[in-house]
This record gives structure tokens, C-alpha cells and sequence, in this order.
């Protein structure tokens, strides 16, 4: 009961993350945002493996941190820069 | 007694996810909230993951959770590299204190 409680606080962390990711201002503010959702919901979710005794759920926690760490990635590499054509407008 | 450690192992945890959420909300430019967001979440993953470790029945899951904890910092500190280089690159300034 106490671990669900925990959880549901990192859910409230989660959820004010979200107004991050409103304001921007620019994307990588917005990503940066969905990092921490990465982070507490492998938290949460190990928090939850343990209180509901769903054991599997450690696993839907490993293949979050993965995703996170995917998504940066893919992030970093083609969504925010302008792509090969519009590089000769950078400065 | 182990009861009551664990407790409190993830309470303080909870704790550093809540200062690593503030900071994500409250530091002014793209760099500092990486500073909050890198460093305090994966430091309360930890205490959550030494918390809920007292109260696991086996070994197995104890190591499953640590090597869920060491992929998340690898994965984060890579992460907040790659995108501080990105916002370097593209010329995003660095916050400066208003005189």
C-alpha cells in the first residue's frame, strides 16, 4: 500500500514534468521532459512490480529505460537538426 | 526494522525525483535542466532500486533492478551529452544572469 502511494507521487512528478513540455521553448526542452518520463516510470513501475507482485512488470520497466535512451538518440540525430539539404542555411 | 529502512530508502528517492521534476521546471535554460534532470533522477532511481532491494524475495530480481538502474544512467548520461552537444551546435544560448 505504502509502495502504490510512492508511485502515485511520482506520477504527480510526471505530471507537472508535463507542463515542461507545454512550454518549450525549444524542442530540446521538450524532449528533455520526456527523459524524465523515461526515468520515473521505470521507477514507478518497479514500484509496482513489487507492490502488485506482477514480476513481468520489471521487464516493461527494462524496455522503458531502453526506449528512453532510443528516443534521445533518434532525437538528437534526425528530428531536431535541419536535415542535409537545409544545412547551408545554418550559420 | 528492514521494513521501515526500505521505507525510508524510497522515500528518499521519491525526494530526489521531486527535486529533479522542480528543476526540470524552475532552472532557466536548456543546459541547467539537464544538470537537474541527468543527475538527481538517476541518483532517486538508485534509492528506489536499494529500497525496494531490502524487501525482494531473491537474488535474481536484486540484480535485475541494478542492471535496470546501471542501463538508465548509461542511457542518461549518453542522452544528456548528445543533447547538450546538439544545443551547442545549433547555437542555443547559455542562460546568463541578468545584471
Amino acid at each position: 500500500m505504502v509502495l502504490v502511494g510512492f508511485a502515485s507521487v511520482l506520477m504527480l512528478t510526471v505530471i507537472a514534468g508535463l507542463i515542461r513540455v507545454e512550454r518549450g521553448p525549444n524542442p530540446a526542452d521538450r524532449m528533455l521532459a520526456a527523459q524524465l518520463f523515461g526515468t520515473t516510470g521505470v521507477a514507478i513501475l518497479l514500484l509496482l512490480a513489487d507492490a502488485m507482485e506482477i514480476p513481468a512488470l520489471r521487464d516493461v520497466a527494462l524496455v522503458f529505460a531502453l526506449l528512453a535512451a532510443m528516443a534521445a538518440v533518434a532525437f538528437v540525430k534526425r528530428a531536431w537538426h535541419p536535415g542535409p539539404h537545409e544545412k547551408g542555411e545554418q550559420p | 526494522m528492514m521494513e521501515w529502512i526500505s521505507v525510508a530508502l524510497i522515500a528518499v528517492g521519491a525526494f530526489f525525483f521531486l527535486a529533479g521534476s522542480i528543476g526540470v521546471l524552475r532552472f532557466p535554460d536548456v543546459y541547467t535542466r539537464l544538470h537537474a534532470l541527468t543527475k538527481a533522477d538517476n541518483l532517486g532511481l538508485g534509492f528506489v532500486v536499494l529500497g525496494l532491494s531490502l524487501r525482494a524475495g531473491s537474488w535474481v530480481v536484486v540484480l535485475k533492478m541494478l542492471l535496470i538502474w546501471s542501463l538508465v544512467i548509461v542511457a542518461g548520461a549518453t542522452a544528456g551529452h548528445l543533447v547538450a552537444e546538439a544545443a551547442r551546435t545549433s547555437n542555443v544560448p547559455p542562460w546568463r544572469k541578468r545584471s
